[in-house]
C-alpha cells in the first residue's frame, strides 16, 4: 500500500503549486511592495497635513496667495508654475513608459533616448522645486507676528497686498545690531535680523492712511478678514511682537508656521524621491548604453526603475492637489 | 518575452492600436484633467463653493479628479492593467484600506481639536 500522496487534487489550479499565481518576477513584485509601503509613508504625511489644516481650518493660508511667482516674470500668476512642474513630471513619466515599451522590443537606441529625456525632465523638476523653495523662503510682502503667534499682513483700501518696504522706513538712529558669538556669550547667537523693527512698522503704518491690517481669519466669503484703520492700529500696538520676512521652520509670513513646516517636509521628501529617482535613472541609463540589458536580452531593470519613477509622479499628483488646489 | 498589453481605456470606449498610441492617449487625457484643475483653481466658480459633506464642493471635485489621474497613472503607466488580478488587489486594496482608515482618524481628530479651540477655553487670538 502506498503511503505517498501523489495527487493533491489541486493540479492546474492557481494556488496549487508549480505555478506563478502573480505572474510577476521577484524584482517587480518587490518594487510593487516597496511602493505600497512608500505610499503609506506619504499618505501619513499628507494625512498629518490634513489634521493640522482641519485644526486651523478658519485660519489656514490660501495657497493661491502664497505661490504666485513664475521665474523671469513679474506679477501675480497663481498656480501657473506648479501646473508647469506637474506637466513636466507627467511628461517625464511618459518618456519613461516609452522607454519601457522600447525595452520590450529590445530596441536599445530608443531606450537610450527615452531614458535620457526622462532624466532631463527629472532635473528640470528638481530645479523648479529648488526655485520654488527659494522664493518661498525669501518671502514677498513681509508681515507682523503677534504675541499669540498669529500673522498680520498689510493691504491697501482696495484689498491689494502692501509690502512692508512700501510704507516703512528704517530709523537711522536705531543702533540694534545682530548679536554674534564673538561679541558676547560665546554659546549664544541669533539669526539675521529683519530689515525693520516693529516700532518702525507701526510708525510707517501711522504715516500712511491707506494701509490696513489683514488677519489670518477666513471670513464667510473665503477671504482673509481686513480690519478697520482703528482696529488695525490697536492690534499692532497691543500685540505686535516681531517682524517676519519670508518663511522658515519657526516663522512664516504667509500664516501658520505649520504650513511652512509641512511644505518643507512633504515637498522636500518628495523632491528627495525625485532626486534619488534621477540618480537611479542615470545608473540604469549607463547600463543601457553599456549594453548590459542587450546582452541579458531583457530590459526588466528599466521596467522596475520605471515603476519607481511613475510612483514619484503619482505622489506629486496628490501633493499638487492637497498643497496647491484644495 | 511576451508582453500582452490591454489597449482599451474608459471601459472599452476608446481602443488604441498599439501600446505607444495608448501612452500618448493617456498623456492627453491627464493633461486635460490637469488643465481643468488649474482653471478651476484660478477662477474658483462661486457655484461650486457650497459646503458638501464637510468640505467645499470644489475641493471634492479636485480630489475626485486627482484619484482619476492616479488611476490612469497606475493602470496604464505602471501597467497595473496588465498584471494579474491577485497582484493588483494585493497592492491597491491594501493601500486604499489603510489610507482611508488613517485619513478618517486624523481628520476626525483635527476637526475635534478645532472645536475645542473654538468653543473651549483655549485662547489663540492675541
Amino acid at each position: 500500500m502506498s503511503t505517498t500522496v501523489v495527487n493533491t487534487g489541486t493540479e492546474g489550479k492557481t494556488w496549487g503549486g508549480g505555478n506563478k499565481p502573480l505572474n510577476a518576477s521577484y524584482g517587480k513584485m518587490m518594487m510593487w511592495f516597496f511602493i505600497v509601503s512608500d505610499a503609506l509613508t506619504f499618505s501619513g504625511f499628507l494625512a498629518a497635513y490634513g489634521f493640522s489644516r482641519f485644526k486651523f481650518i478658519d485660519s489656514w493660508p490660501i495657497a493661491d496667495e502664497v505661490f504666485t511667482h513664475v521665474p523671469f516674470f513679474h506679477g501675480n500668476y497663481p498656480m501657473i508654475y506648479v501646473a508647469f512642474m506637474t506637466f513636466i513630471l507627467i511628461m517625464s513619466s511618459v518618456t519613461m513608459v516609452l522607454a519601457v515599451d522600447a525595452g520590450h522590443h529590445l530596441n536599445k537606441a530608443k531606450v537610450t533616448i527615452y531614458m535620457f529625456l526622462t532624466i532631463i525632465g527629472g532635473l528640470i523638476f528638481v530645479g523648479s522645486q529648488a526655485w520654488e523653495w527659494g522664493t518661498f523662503i525669501k518671502g514677498d510682502y513681509g508681515a507682523i507676528q503677534t504675541k499669540g503667534g498669529n500673522i498680520l499682513q498689510f493691504v491697501d483700501t482696495e484689498g491689494h497686498r502692501v509690502a512692508l518696504r512700501d510704507f516703512t522706513t528704517v530709523n537711522e538712529h536705531s543702533d540694534r545690531t545682530a548679536h554674534e558669538r564673538k561679541n558676547g556669550l560665546w554659546f549664544v547667537d541669533e539669526g539675521t535680523l529683519p530689515t525693520y523693527t516693529v516700532e518702525e512698522v507701526i510708525h510707517g503704518f501711522e504715516a500712511h492712511d491707506n494701509v490696513l491690517v489683514r488677519t489670518q481669519i477666513i471670513n464667510d466669503a473665503g477671504e482673509k478678514t481686513v480690519l478697520s484703520r482703528g482696529e488695525s492700529l490697536k492690534l499692532l500696538k497691543e500685540n505686535g511682537k516681531a517682524v517676519v520676512e519670508g518663511a522658515n521652520l519657526h516663522v512664516n509670513e504667509y500664516g501658520s508656521p505649520l504650513f511652512a513646516d509641512f511644505f518643507f517636509f512633504i515637498t522636500g521628501f518628495h523632491g528627495f524621491h525625485v532626486f534619488s529617482g534621477v540618480v537611479i535613472n542615470i545608473i540604469i541609463f549607463f547600463n543601457v548604453i553599456l549594453g548590459t540589458y542587450e546582452r541579458r536580452k531583457n530590459y526588466e531593470m528599466v521596467e522596475k526603475v520605471g515603476l519607481y519613477w511613475h510612483f514619484v509622479d503619482l505622489v506629486w499628483v496628490f501633493v499638487f492637489t492637497f498643497f496647491y488646489l484644495v | 518575452m511576451a508582453h500582452e498589453h490591454k489597449l482599451a481605456i474608459f471601459r472599452g470606449l476608446v481602443k488604441f492600436k498599439s501600446n505607444t498610441q495608448k501612452i500618448w492617449g493617456v498623456l492627453i487625457f491627464l493633461t486635460i484633467v490637469t488643465a481643468v484643475e488649474v482653471v478651476l483653481g484660478i477662477y474658483k466658480p462661486k457655484s461650486l463653493m457650497v459646503q458638501f459633506l464637510g468640505m467645499k464642493g470644489l475641493n471634492w471635485i479636485f480630489i475626485i479628479l486627482t484619484i482619476v489621474k492616479a488611476y490612469y497613472i497606475t493602470w496604464d503607466f505602471m501597467h497595473m492593467r496588465d498584471e494579474t488580478k491577485s497582484l493588483r488587489r494585493m497592492v491597491v486594496w491594501t493601500a486604499i484600506f489603510l489610507i482611508l482608515y488613517l485619513i478618517f482618524i486624523l481628520l476626525q481628530e483635527g476637526g475635534y481639536v478645532f472645536d475645542v479651540y473654538k468653543d473651549g477655553f483655549v485662547k489663540r487670538d492675541f
